[in-house]
């Protein structure tokens, strides 16, 4: 069994990054977030990386990348991006960020894979991140596979099973985190599917210069092409957009003694 | 004119609601008062009998969705489901539980019903018009939005809102009937992680965090990877607190490396990890540098044990930071929180 797998995934500021937010005349956004280091969306790298597992698992599979973001910048996070697995880019040129609204990028998105050349429906499994670390909503990859019209739709996915074999070949079973710390197990015919992935269980590949080169041959002419997408605001209005008001004093005790600091502690864990 | 559809779901066992669609009803019902709506609620269970009796009282309609079909938390069928409710409320504000089973699938409901949609909500107010109040880029910006269309639904996270206690108000139940679509997953049930125990909890009061300074060598020279597991262990059993992890420890698993066998990325808490809520944190041998603290933006009264007297917590992230072994203090805290569980 081969798939066709379209990873969508955003361009997010680093998290160690001071974030600041501003108001500009698009509405709000982040103080210099054009400059400020990025990278791939984590919980989506996490997809990217289980895409390209479950690809090479079942010879025949593809791979696509799916991002919207400014050119400059989907560039610059690709050149480290590629060198981790292999996939062919489909880049849109639009804004960065966590303050657009989600249906309008879903439009988007859900558009530039009904475009994808070659992509057979019936073998196609749409993964991401279940939420962005920039919007954070979880309702992006829901509304791409709606507007995509699949109706097999599985969210924050730590682990997929493929049947490589037999009557059910295709199909799979797959373990969604719900409350609790427990996974919800479910079996599904097969593709076409959604699934947003939370951590899955693999790590971050090595940096491989061979994977590289041969992405960059197709990334580089896919930039240059990227179409450039106007985002609907939806009548979506922020009325206060502001960092936490909440800073600690902290109390910094660098001389109790480790009795004294139990003691503390066990009397604050039992007190209401 | 507003008027407020509540869409609620049964809880794992199937008879009554979950605790978060009950906060979702709270939520509902005092929006609906303050801006003088028409409170809808909508139930979708297997058997919605014992649910219609917890939200006696909140609402004059109450719709509900039933059957087998409807005991899986599943996309295809709770998404027509919802859909249906929907329908039939014609509400143009739909508040619903932000739990796993309602975010897999309200999106799209929103969609079908050419409404838009915002999640992790953690307050409804606004003076003229309805307004809610959610976190960006991780819970580090916060922003009030509005929208002019409808309908809107917001999906309420949890611990935001009391739990519905209904009156003892008999309200008739009408029946909608959903043209059931093709079903290609079937749930098969739940799985913990491997645990000895349920790390997990909720609902605990404390969070305990362990970061990756227990994996690493102590003054001694040595790792103590298994000492480290029994105290950690110990505590939880003792104080009843909940387990998060810094991404850096449950990493060091995929990476080969000494880890403690417990940790999955299940107790991760951060940016690419939950953001539990509890009343009080305990931060043990962590940094506390800001992708794991902004997990911890729903965390009450936070105190960290850690050697380094510069790190993250000391930055106005915490209330207290001992400089001190985590090692030494958590074994002594084990032996006083059993001192004072044999006396009670």
């Amino acid at each position: 069994m081969s798939f066709h797998i379209v990873v969508c995934a955003g361009i997010v500021p680093d998290p160690l990054q001071t974030l600041e937010p501003t108001t500009g005349p698009n509405g709000p956004g982040i103080k210099n977030e054009m400059v400020l280091p990025a990278v791939l969306d984590p919980w989506a790298a996490s997809a990217l990386y289980e895409a390209a597992n479950l690809a090479a698992k079942n010879p025949g599979s593809k791979v696509w990348l799916v991002s919207l973001a400014p050119k400059a910048k989907l560039q610059q996070v690709m050149m480290s991006v590629a060198q981790k697995v292999s996939f062919e880019l489909v880049p849109i040129d639009g804004p960065i960020g966590g303050f657009p609204d989600a249906q309008a990028t879903a439009a988007v998105l859900a558009d530039a894979i009904s475009a994808i050349p070659g992509l057979e429906r019936e073998r196609m499994l749409v993964f991401g991140g279940w939420e962005s670390a920039t919007r954070g909503a979880g309702v992006t990859l829901q509304l791409v596979g709606e507007r995509l019209g699949i109706a097999d739709q599985f969210q924050g996915v730590d682990a997929i099973d493929v049947r490589p074999d037999g009557p059910d070949a295709g199909s799979f079973e797959v373990l969604e985190r719900v409350e609790g710390g427990k996974h919800q197990v479910s079996a599904c015919a097969g593709a076409p599917a959604v699934l947003g992935w939370a951590t899955g269980n693999l790590a971050e590949p090595r940096n491989n210069p061979q994977v590289g080169m041969a992405n960059m041959r197709t990334i580089m002419p896919a930039l240059q092409k990227a179409k450039t997408a106007a985002l609907d605001g939806n009548g979506l209005h922020y009325v206060s957009v502001s960092l936490p008001k909440q800073q600690r004093t902290t109390r910094v005790e660098k001389n109790m003694s480790a009795d004294e600091i139990a003691a503390e502690l066990a009397e604050w864990i039992g007190a209401d | 004119m507003e008027s407020i559809l509540v869409l609620t779901h049964a809880d794992e066992n199937g008879a009554m609601l979950s605790k978060g669609s009950l906060e979702a009803v709270t939520a509902g019902e005092d929006l609906a008062r303050r801006v003088g709506a028409e409170l809808t609620i909508g139930i979708v269970a297997k058997s919605a009998a014992g649910a219609t009796a917890q939200v006696g009282g909140a609402a004059k309609r109450v719709l509900a969705v039933e059957g087998e079909a409807f005991a899986q938390s599943r996309f295809a069928t709770d998404a027509a489901a919802c859909e249906a409710l929907c329908r039939a409320a014609q509400a143009t504000i739909v508040v619903a539980p932000g739990s796993s089973r309602f975010a897999r699938v309200m999106a799209a409901v929103a969609h079908r019903a050419a409404g838009v949609i915002d999640t992790h909500v953690t307050a409804i107010g606004g003076a003229d018009s309805v307004e809610a109040t959610r976190w960006f880029y991780r819970q580090r910006i916060e922003a009030v939005v509005s929208r002019e269309k409808r309908p809107w639904f917001l999906l309420v996270d949890s611990g935001t809102h009391p739990a519905f206690a209904g009156d003892a108000v008999e309200t008739p139940v009408e029946q909608i009937t959903v043209e059931l679509p093709a079903v290609r997953t079937n749930v098969t049930g739940t799985r913990a992680p491997k645990l000895d125990a349920q790390t997990i909890r909720p609902d605990a009061k404390l969070l305990f965090v362990a970061g990756a300074g227990w994996t690493k060598k102590q003054p001694d020279g040595q790792v103590h990877v298994e000492q480290a597991g029994e105290l950690i262990l110990s505590f939880l059993k003792t104080s009843g607190a909940s387990l998060g992890s810094s991404k850096s420890l449950v990493d060091q698993g995929g990476e080969g490396n000494s880890v403690l066998p417990f940790l999955t990325h299940l107790n991760q808490v951060g940016q690419t990890g939950s953001t539990p809520r509890h009343a009080k944190g305990l931060s043990t041998c962590c940094h506390g540098e800001e992708p794991h603290v902004v997990g911890w933006r729903f965390v009450g009264e936070r105190r960290a044990v850690s050697l380094d007297p510069n790190c993250g917590w000391t930055r106005g992230k915490a209330d207290v930071v001992y400089v001190a072994d985590a090692f030494e203090v958590i074994g002594k805290v084990n032996a006083l929180l059993e001192k004072v569980a044999s006396r009670s």
